[in-house]
């Protein structure tokens, strides 16, 4: 036999794990070598650590406070415009018509947006990961109901839900977050219980009930953790249509309440102006379209890992 | 008496994130008008022999060779168009299970007809009718009824019969058989096969019949390859099978029960590194 | 046996005209318990946003007495399940009451508005099907190539547009600077209410009544919402084509059709494209139910009188019955166009049977 390599990396590639940790440590990094190697979805990896970054650290970078206004220069192109006073210091992107600094509300804004992303993409597939594992593991009534529930849920045209909800809550972060997650937990169910069918009659699971394990015990320790990759790629791929929602809900005045600096509320308020000052309305859309992208380009490079039916061979 | 079918030292590979795997690893053999078969376990790269025959390994994967000849003209230089008129009417291939190797949303008769006339300039009812004929061949009775059904409808032996008659029906030179009963019923394998090689015979046609099952192989064709790891390691007459001398046949051969001489404990195959590494032998 | 062979199925005893009757039921089963807890669902948005009904009819100055005379009129004094009732009683008739907003039966408001959104959505589809559609099938054939990139960049630029953003911009460009379009609405504001509304889709009316000026004009307002959703639409359905036609790419069958000599093309079109053919209507099927409900920012951007913005526009009005009537009818049309994609389902593919 010739002499194993030594280091993590071997460890890693190895071909004959020596635990459960270490082949699930081997898998995952091979998950990785083959994401690693799709450049578009490090592109949007790329993108999103860089949001992560100027979010955390939005109160260093910013030039100014999001609701500083200079009344005096409101309006100011960006600075590469040619007709803008060359006198006028800062606002790199301009300022809005109470003489806020873009720039700034954009950074501070990531963070509104990364804070509903993240509420959202925790609340909608638990809750859908919860209905569908029950409602595909019990099977009978139960199913039935559960599933009627999603199907009526899904026949609710999903942006006027979240309104319907968020006018009757009243308008604001908290209320959009619950309204999205209202509207988005359906699909996570019925992808769960579709997972869950399938492994509720294989060999194991009988194996692990022989041994006396509760229905809990068996959903939690055996069903859920099948059910994750699958989530996790749809919730990556979900995450654009939740930052769209979120800024459709602000442009509707209908999420984070002014002066919070949101992307969808700012391109509201710039399109008052959208005629003779294109930038007020333009940054934020850049900035949504940005995000969104990137999380796309993730996510569609994840489904092509972790979705063997879809992986390259 | 010239051969059908030249191939010598055939290659298949496929880049991997580790390097470039050998499938087929350097086998020749030529075929006449016999019955050939080709033995070995899976991912012994019997399937892509098959396969690279009729150039059908899918990109990334590539076929070389020294010599791949069809009738004395070789076949790696033909232009993929050339290719086309060589599938089906020169060579053609059932494949293991019809439940897959059937269009499943295509009538029956249509897809057997599909294939004649993709190869002879015939009406459709010309068509209709050499494909009725060629169901009457493979034994299936009612044949009107079976030409409008739909593969889910019919079962796997007659599937299977369906199959042999879409790959016979433009009358080819060759035909590989791949596994062509693994899939099958026991009861009705035999009946299978039995259409198989009467039409194979009748017609004249070579015949490589690629299996895993080496008493079924020896029992039908005139000579066996056996396979092992991308190479052929021994070739045989099929009726010399008992004198094979190559230690991988051998195991095979003791790791089968038998009726005539039992023992109290099947041995196990044991596999040599060494097998792999050497040269493939010649046929 | 030729005839034993073959699979048992039609041997049951009932009748197939018996077996249709209950799969039917089924179905009518199944859409009355969604479209029940829909309307349960909009009662419920009904009843709990903070506006008070009776206030909105009479009025904030009105007295006592007429306040308690609107309030037992609509049933308020009754109990919860029996208002629910009463909702569903007059939902069914039709009755969705009278819109606060615009005067009229909110049923009459939907008529009106509803044709304007489907024009909308059926141009987009027709767009998203045309392009996306040949475009997925490319993606899949030329799989890992630099057309399957580009075919995948243009599809995930779709999807991460905000479209009442870009819909913005685009009036921006190429209406308020170039002028090569129409501006928001569906027609220019002298050319409204000339032609009388046939089928309520100004394209067809004006084709109808031959005003080709009009017709001209309808186009170049439709052009760019159209095209925005078209875009979306092309999107989800090239992703969906790619994928299907990568699975059955990858089937044995496929083999068995190249073995038999034929040419890449007719193996792509008429074997693997004929598969995926079923799947792709039910798919074309939902993006334009998508489209149909989806569109509410779009027809907001473009100031275009369609369901959409009817229900938004309502709701942020505080006019409840026009909020729970669209909801109702935007929902039905949903569901409804769901069994049509699994009628089709049932109809074209042989194994369905």
């Amino acid at each position: 036999m010739s002499i194993q390599p030594t280091g993590l990396r071997a460890w890693l590639l190895t071909d004959t794990p020596t635990s459960r940790h270490h082949a699930r440590m081997a898998a995952y990094y091979q998950a990785w070598l083959s994401l690693k190697s799709n450049h578009m979805a490090m592109f949007g990896l790329g993108i999103l650590l860089l949001l992560v970054i100027l979010a955390a650290f939005a109160p260093i970078l910013a030039p100014a406070a999001p609701d500083f206004q200079i009344l005096d220069l409101r309006l100011t192109p960006p600075v590469w415009v040619s007709d803008r006073d060359p006198n006028i210091d800062g606002f790199i992107l301009g300022s809005d018509s109470l003489g806020r600094d873009i720039l700034s509300r954009l950074l501070y804004g990531s963070r509104i947006t990364l804070y509903i992303v993240a509420l959202v993409a925790l609340i909608a597939p638990i809750a859908g990961l919860f209905v569908g594992t029950v409602a595909g593991y019990t099977g009978g009534w139960i199913d039935i109901i559960l599933m009627r529930i999603t199907d009526i849920f899904l026949a609710f045209p999903r942006l006027v839900l979240a309104l319907a909800f968020v006018a009757a809550l009243g308008a604001g972060i908290e209320n959009a977050v619950l309204a999205i997650s209202l509207t988005a937990w359906p699909p996570y169910a019925r992808i769960a219980r579709a997972e869950t069918l399938t492994i509720r009659n294989s060999d194991y699971i009988h194996a692990v009930r022989l041994q006396g394990a509760g229905f809990i015990r068996i959903i939690t320790k055996h069903i859920w953790p099948l059910c994750i990759s699958s989530l996790v790629v749809r919730v990556t791929l979900d995450m654009a249509g939740i930052i769209l929602a979120a800024a459709g809900l602000g442009f509707l005045g209908l999420g984070a309440q002014p002066p919070m600096a949101e992307w969808g509320a700012m391109i509201s308020e710039g399109r008052r102006f959208i005629l003779d000052h294109w930038w007020v309305a333009t940054m934020p859309g850049l900035a949504i379209f940005t995000v969104s992208l990137a999380f796309n380009l993730l996510g569609d490079g994840m489904r092509d890992v972790l979705d063997p039916k879809e992986g390259k061979s | 008496m010239t051969n059908l079918l030249d191939v010598e030292n055939l290659w298949v590979r496929f880049p991997t994130r580790n390097g470039i795997f050998d499938a087929v690893r350097g086998v020749s053999f030529s075929l006449g008008k016999e019955r050939l078969g080709i033995v070995g376990e899976s991912g012994s790269g019997k399937s892509m022999t098959g396969r690279a025959i009729l150039r059908l390994i899918r990109k990334p994967g590539m076929v070389e060779a020294d010599r791949m000849d069809l009738d004395g003209v070789p076949l790696l230089t033909r232009t993929e168009k050339e290719m086309r008129s060589v599938r089906g009417q020169k060579i053609s291939m059932i494949m293991q299970d019809p439940k897959f190797s059937l269009n499943p949303v295509m009538r029956v008769g249509k897809q057997i007809s599909e294939a004649y006339r993709l190869h002879n300039r015939v009406s459709k009812a010309e068509a209709k009718a050499k494909t009725l004929e060629m169901l009457e061949a493979v034994a299936i009775r009612d044949v009107e009824r079976v030409y409008e059904m739909y593969p889910h409808e019919v079962s796997g032996g007659m599937g299977q019969r369906i199959m042999i008659a879409m790959m016979l029906i433009p009358n080819p030179e060759i035909m590989i058989a791949d596994e062509p009963t693994s899939a099958l019923d026991v009861s009705v394998q035999m009946q299978v096969l039995e259409i198989m090689d009467k039409l194979v015979v009748e017609r004249g046609m070579g015949l490589i019949f690629i299996s895993h099952d080496l008493n079924l192989v020896s029992s039908f064709c005139d000579r066996v390859l056996i396979m092992y790891s991308g190479r052929v390691v021994e070739t045989l007459k099929a009726d010399q099978l008992h004198n094979a001398q190559h230690p991988y046949t051998r195991g095979l051969l003791d790791s089968l029960p038998r009726l005539d001489a039992p023992v109290d404990r099947l041995s196990v195959l044991q596999r040599d590194p060494e097998w792999a590494k050497a040269e493939s032998v010649t046929s | 046996m030729a005839l034993a062979e073959t699979s048992p199925k039609g041997r049951r005893k009932s009748s197939p005209f018996t077996r249709f009757l209950i799969k039917a039921g089924k179905t009518v089963m199944a859409i009355s318990v969604t479209m029940l807890g829909l309307l349960f669902m909009t009662f419920v948005i009904g009843r709990v946003m903070p506006v008070d009904p009776v206030l909105s009819i009479v009025g904030e100055r009105a007295s006592q007495e007429m306040y308690d005379a609107e309030f037992i009129k609509l049933g308020l004094d009754k109990p919860i399940v029996v208002q629910f009732f009463y909702y569903i009683r007059d939902v069914v008739t039709g009755n969705f009451g009278i819109s606060l907003r615009t005067g009229f039966p909110v049923w009459n408001d939907i008529v009106r508005v509803f044709p304007a959104t489907m024009e909308l959505a059926t141009i987009g589809t027709i767009l998203g099907v045309l392009i996306g559609v040949p475009l997925g099938v490319l993606a899949a054939v030329k799989r890992g190539t630099w057309i399957d990139q580009i075919a995948r960049v243009v599809a995930l630029i779709g999807y991460s547009m905000p479209v009442f953003w870009i819909g913005l911009i685009g009036l921006l460009v190429l209406y308020g600077m170039l002028g090569w379009i129409g501006g928001p609405g569906r027609l220019d504001v002298f050319n409204e209410d000339i032609i009388p509304p046939v089928t309520g889709m100004i394209l067809i009316d004006s084709a109808l009544a031959r005003d080709w000026f009009i017709f001209k004009d309808a186009l170049s307002h439709i052009i760019l919402p159209a095209s925005l959703l078209g875009y979306y639409s092309l999107a989800y359905i090239s992703r969906m084509t790619r994928s299907f036609m990568l699975e059955q790419l990858s089937s044995e069958y496929i083999t068995t059709a190249r073995v038999k000599g034929m040419s890449e093309r007719a193996v792509i079109w008429k074997h693997a494209f004929g598969n995926i053919k079923v799947q792709l209507i039910t798919v074309i099927a939902l993006s334009y139910a998508g489209l149909l409900e989806g569109s509410v920012l779009t027809e907001i951007i473009f100031s275009w009188p369609g369901i959409g913005s009817y229900i938004t526009t309502s709701l942020l009005s505080a006019d409840m019955n026009a909020v729970m009537g669209g909801t109702v009818v935007v929902g039905l049309v949903f569901v409804l166009l769901n069994v049509f994609a699994e009628l089709l389902y049932k109809f074209f593919d042989p194994r369905a049977k």
